[in-house]
């Protein structure tokens, strides 16, 4: 167990960095809690990967350090650090069975056989592969193979952090979420700090106590599930996350409230003073399509649109409405009456949010 | 799938056909002939059963020349393959100059007919004007490959050896080449040693190469001809005299076509025995590997 | 085209890999073909290209028998799940090569490639090599390749699987757009029924080689004909509960008694297996008509924008929705909310006998 800290870190594959888009690791200080689950989300490319592998010693950063428990630990290798890593597909060694799968790492560090034992049949346990030990690990289903590799760094009871680099890639459909739960379980069970590298974003909120959404080498913004969904601190969170993301629509400001087409949107209070006196860049105004109401015309504080389009998504609805030459998602609940010629959208104070430059204000 | 495309295709195969007849089958079937006949002379031919072949499991000559050839495919296995697979695991990886002049360099041996590799060798190792003979002498060592069994047997296996273990460098190279580097980053963090790694990473997802590796080596160092024979002669005396230089004096040399018929067959037999084993091992393997 | 199959199958060796069925495919129609993996939906794929032939049955184009005719002489294109392109040719190479095989002079060429390359937003990759681009943009090269060929028929198999979440979900609804104009006749896989849900047209739910349903989307997924097809057609998983039917109610064999609504009222009491899916066992309790249901939480799996809570209650586990994203601590009590209006009453043989009254929503196109 460990609390991790990032020191001024970054990461340029070019020798000599010049401009923010020459790295591919922007420059991150922050510091993470021991025995948290966490996730890296984000697209390819978007420096998830780069921050994992130096965190797990397989990359040495370009510039800042990586801090363990307060110890500088930015050149040391992976096992020196402790650290455990899931890769994208399960790697585990043919020839041996999954018993010394398991054993394999404490072997090499000398452990007393009494005890390789013991740790090697408590893990197995955990991750219901009891039954399975006697086998060639070779002959095993994926997502049995990847138990293993989580298994190996389980069984270290030294071990700093669990990495995981899209475990799930290779698994299929069906039993996703299977695994997706024993890892839940494994993190409530040994409260280890585990991180999560993902570019899904169920995954991601599922498993994640702390979720990094991370874009273009920056960490854009680190939360709970609940506060990214309710609360995106950047544009690109708010797209990210939500299925589908975040509606946008560029706007102008009025005294104590957004334009769009001169159209008046209610601000919520927060924003109100960030705003007062003459503030230069992009203004884009934001709410979901789960807190977008879409009414009739005519109740207060309702803004006219044309219905475009639903879509039946068997759980729910999803219409689609324009306001002028903007386009607007709307989640409604199955039973939900679509107004088809008299339809009006209101914005809920509370979930509208006012982006600057891509960053909330207020 | 379309019947006028079905029966075209039949014709196109008839060059094929007639050629594979011509130059293969009906050799063999003569062969086969022969090798259960007695020839006096032209038209003069005369049944004799299994007769040849009887001759041939009792040539004492020929036991020998089999241990012979065991010993020398045994040999340039223990030899070839250790060496090739250490060479495969310290070539330089990745797209890079270095690799490419590597793999050129390493690939150079295979492609000189064999015939010159035999010349070459013979000029190389003469005590006069070859550079390894006269070092010999320089430094004290009698070293004389045509009138000296032990070192004639020395000179022809370090002539395949450099002759041929370059395949098995590039083989295995290729088997490396395909293990995704995760493999590697686990066992380090696993906290493996290096010979670890060898044994449980590298050797077993290489095995379906060094298969290949072994079964290719075997069968070519079993039927060797040009290179001992340009090299030695089979000298000195017998010692290296291999099979198929012996079913040649048999059946050229001595012109005892009965009896070089069968002991042919009985060497295609023989071949096709062990060529049998390792496909099954290979498939099975192949199998194994899927589940 | 009008593709039709009657009583296809295929079968290799001793394995059945497809059990006979028969469909017919309008021209213009959007057509998805779901089922879980190896559940036969590329092999009825390539029966219809004609990469391989049915063992038994056959196909007819526009009416005309083409069993056994190769793919060459088919009227069809293909895209993979693996970005399929010929690496040594730039974009623009790749999309022409099929026109440059019919013969086309090269005004018309230039004039399609450019047209498809936009309308997949590729515009500035023409001249590219595939390597060059990401993932999303080869699959859109793939994509573009086998449109602007202009073929009757449009496979597509699992296009989107390799892609990251997000450009899925992107490129899904481009797809949607462009095949919306009729011209093709488009064959869609997917695993997903989200997917499926999404992209509306008709449905054909495949199963260990078996067709179980096919028809409009909406219908399928409202009406399954079966317990096997709610189970393959339902992300997360259908709840499924064994209940006995009588004369006032719905009786769970864990106790919960249900009451009766108007899709149930007046079917003949006995045994029977009750469906209900996820987004009808609620955390909110809306109405005073729903059900309280007992459980502890097992996971709660946060999608996006919804959170489904697993729950074991008594030895199952079941399934609930709830709005926006919560989390709930593993092992806590839960109480979740069933609607007695909402749930399918399958025969203990596993046929439908009821399913909820529906309204097929609001054509997708209003304006």
């Amino acid at each position: 167990m460990a609390t991790i800290q990032f020191d001024n870190l970054g990461h340029s594959y070019h020798p000599h960095p010049s401009k923010p888009e020459d790295y591919a690791l922007r420059r991150l200080s922050q510091e993470w809690e021991d025995g948290k689950a966490y996730a890296l989300l984000g697209p390819s490319g978007c420096g998830k990967s780069t921050l994992l592998n130096i965190i797990s010693g397989l990359l040495v950063p370009s510039e800042g350090r990586v801090l363990f428990d307060g110890l500088d630990v930015t050149r040391c290798t992976p096992e020196e650090r402790n650290i455990a890593q899931v890769f994208q597909f399960p790697v585990i060694y043919d020839t041996m069975t999954v018993y010394e799968n398991l054993a394999f790492p404490l072997r090499n560090r000398k452990v007393p056989a009494a005890d390789v034992d013991r740790r090697v049949r408590q893990v197995a346990e955990a991750l219901d592969l009891t039954a399975d030990l006697k086998k060639r690990a070779q002959r095993l289903t994926p997502d049995a193979k990847q138990k293993i590799s989580m298994g190996r760094g389980l069984v270290r009871s030294d071990v700093a952090a669990i990495l995981f680099d899209e475990p799930l890639t290779v698994i299929d459909p069906h039993t996703k979420w299977i695994l997706r739960r024993k890892l839940r379980q494994i993190h409530e069970e040994y409260r280890l700090t585990m991180i999560y590298v993902t570019h899904d974003q169920v995954e991601a909120l599922t498993f994640a106590d702390k979720v990094a959404v991370m874009y273009e080498g920056a960490m854009v913004q680190l939360g709970t599930p609940q506060e990214l969904f309710e609360n995106p601190q950047h544009t690109f969170v708010g797209y990210f996350i939500g299925s589908p993301g975040i509606n946008l629509m560029p706007c102008t400001l009025g005294n104590d409230h957004a334009l769009v087409d001169g159209i008046a949107i209610p601000l919520p209070e927060r924003a109100v003073p960030a705003v007062g006196g003459r503030v230069g860049g992009k203004f884009e105004l934001g709410i979901r399509p789960e807190f977008l109401e879409l009414t009739r015309s005519g109740s207060a504080g309702a803004i006219p649109v044309q219905v475009t389009g639903v879509d039946d998504l068997g759980t729910s609805k999803l219409a689609t409405v324009r306001l002028n030459n903007h386009t607007l998602k709307v989640r409604l609940s199955e039973e939900q009456e679509i107004p088809a010629l008299d339809a009006a959208i209101r914005f809920p104070t509370r979930w509208t949010k006012l982006y600057r430059d891509s960053h909330l204000v207020g | 799938m379309d019947k006028v495309q079905d029966n075209r295709a039949w014709f196109l195969i008839i060059p094929v056909f007639l050629i594979v007849a011509f130059s293969a089958v009906v050799p063999l079937m003569t062969v086969v002939n022969y090798s259960v006949q007695e020839i006096f002379g032209p038209g003069q031919t005369f049944f004799v059963g299994t007769e040849w072949f009887e001759a041939v499991l009792k040539d004492d000559r020929l036991h020998d020349a089999l241990v012979r050839q065991i010993i020398y495919s045994l040999a340039v296995l223990a030899i070839e393959i250790p060496l090739g697979i250490l060479i495969a695991l310290g070539m330089p990886g990745g797209r890079s100059a270095k690799t490419s002049l590597t793999l050129v360099l390493l690939a150079l041996p295979l492609l000189i007919p064999f015939n010159v590799v035999g010349t070459i060798w013979q000029i190389f190792g003469r005590g006069d004007i070859g550079l390894l003979g006269a070092t010999f002498r320089a430094i004290g060592i009698d070293y004389n490959y045509t009138n000296n069994s032990a070192h004639a047997w020395v000179t022809v296996l370090v002539m395949d050896v450099w002759h041929w273990t370059s395949l098995v460098a590039l083989l295995c190279y290729a088997g490396l080449q395909s293990i995704p580097p995760a493999f590697y980053q686990a066992a380090k963090i696993d906290g493996a040693s290096k010979w670890a790694v060898f044994r449980y990473i590298q050797l077993p997802k290489m095995r379906g190469v060094l298969i290949i590796a072994v079964l290719l080596r075997f069968m070519d160092s079993f039927m060797i001809y040009t290179e001992p024979f340009v090299l030695t002669g089979g000298g000195p005396g017998n010692s290296t005299t291999f099979l198929s230089q012996y079913l040649t004096q048999m059946a050229v040399g001595q012109f005892d076509i009965g009896k070089a018929a069968a002991f042919s067959i009985v060497y295609f037999l023989i071949v096709l025995l062990f060529s049998f084993i390792f496909y099954t091992i290979i498939t099975r393997t192949g199998e194994g590997e899927k589940k | 085209m009008t593709l039709t199959l009657e009583g296809v199958a295929k079968r290799v060796g001793a394995e059945q890999h497809l059990h006979p069925l028969s469909l017919e495919l309008q021209p213009g129609s959007f057509n998805v073909l779901l089922g879980r993996t190896l559940a036969g939906k590329t092999t009825l794929m390539r029966l219809m290209a004609g990469l391989d032939a049915p063992t038994a049955g056959r196909v007819l184009e526009n009416g005309k028998d083409v069993t056994g005719k190769s793919v060459r002489h088919r009227d069809v294109a293909m895209v993979y799940q693996q970005f399929i392109n010929y690496p040594a040719m730039t974009v623009y190479e790749n999309i022409a090569s099929p026109l440059r095989r019919q013969g086309k002079d090269k005004a018309e060429i230039d004039a399609k490639v450019r047209r498809t390359a936009a309308m997949l937003r590729i515009t500035p990759y023409l001249d590219r090599l595939p390597a060059e681009l990401s993932g999303g943009q080869q699959q859109r090269c793939a994509i573009a390749r086998a449109l602007v060929k202009g073929a009757g028929l449009l496979l597509l198999d699992e296009p989107l699987v390799n892609l990251d979440y997000k450009l899925r979900e992107e490129l899904r609804a481009e797809l949607r757009e462009i095949f919306a104009d009729g011209k093709t006749t488009v064959v869609y896989a997917t695993t997903e029924p989200q997917e499926a849900l999404i992209l509306g047209g008709n449905v054909t739910v495949l199963h260990e080689g078996r067709m179980l349903q096919t028809g409009p989307t909406g219908d399928v997924f409202h009406t399954p004909a079966s317990l096997e097809c709610a189970q393959v057609f339902s992300d997360p998983p259908m709840n499924v509960v064994d209940a006995i039917l009588t004369n006032d109610r719905v009786a769970l064999s864990d106790g919960t008694n249900l009451p009766l609504s108007a899709h149930d009222r007046n079917l003949p009491a006995g045994p029977c297996k009750v469906g209900i899916r996820a987004n009808h066992l609620t955390v909110l309790r809306r109405s005073e008509r729903l059900v309280p249901i007992r459980g502890k939480v097992a996971l709660s799996e946060i999608s996006g924008s919804e959170t489904f809570v697993h729950l074991r209650h008594g030895d199952t586990t079941l399934i609930a929705r709830e709005e926006g994203v919560h989390s709930h601590p593993i092992g806590s009590d839960i109480q979740v909310y069933a609607d007695p209006d909402r749930i399918f009453v399958f025969s203990s043989a596993g046929q439908l006998v009821a399913a909820p009254n529906w309204r097929r929503s609001a054509l997708r196109n209003i304006a």
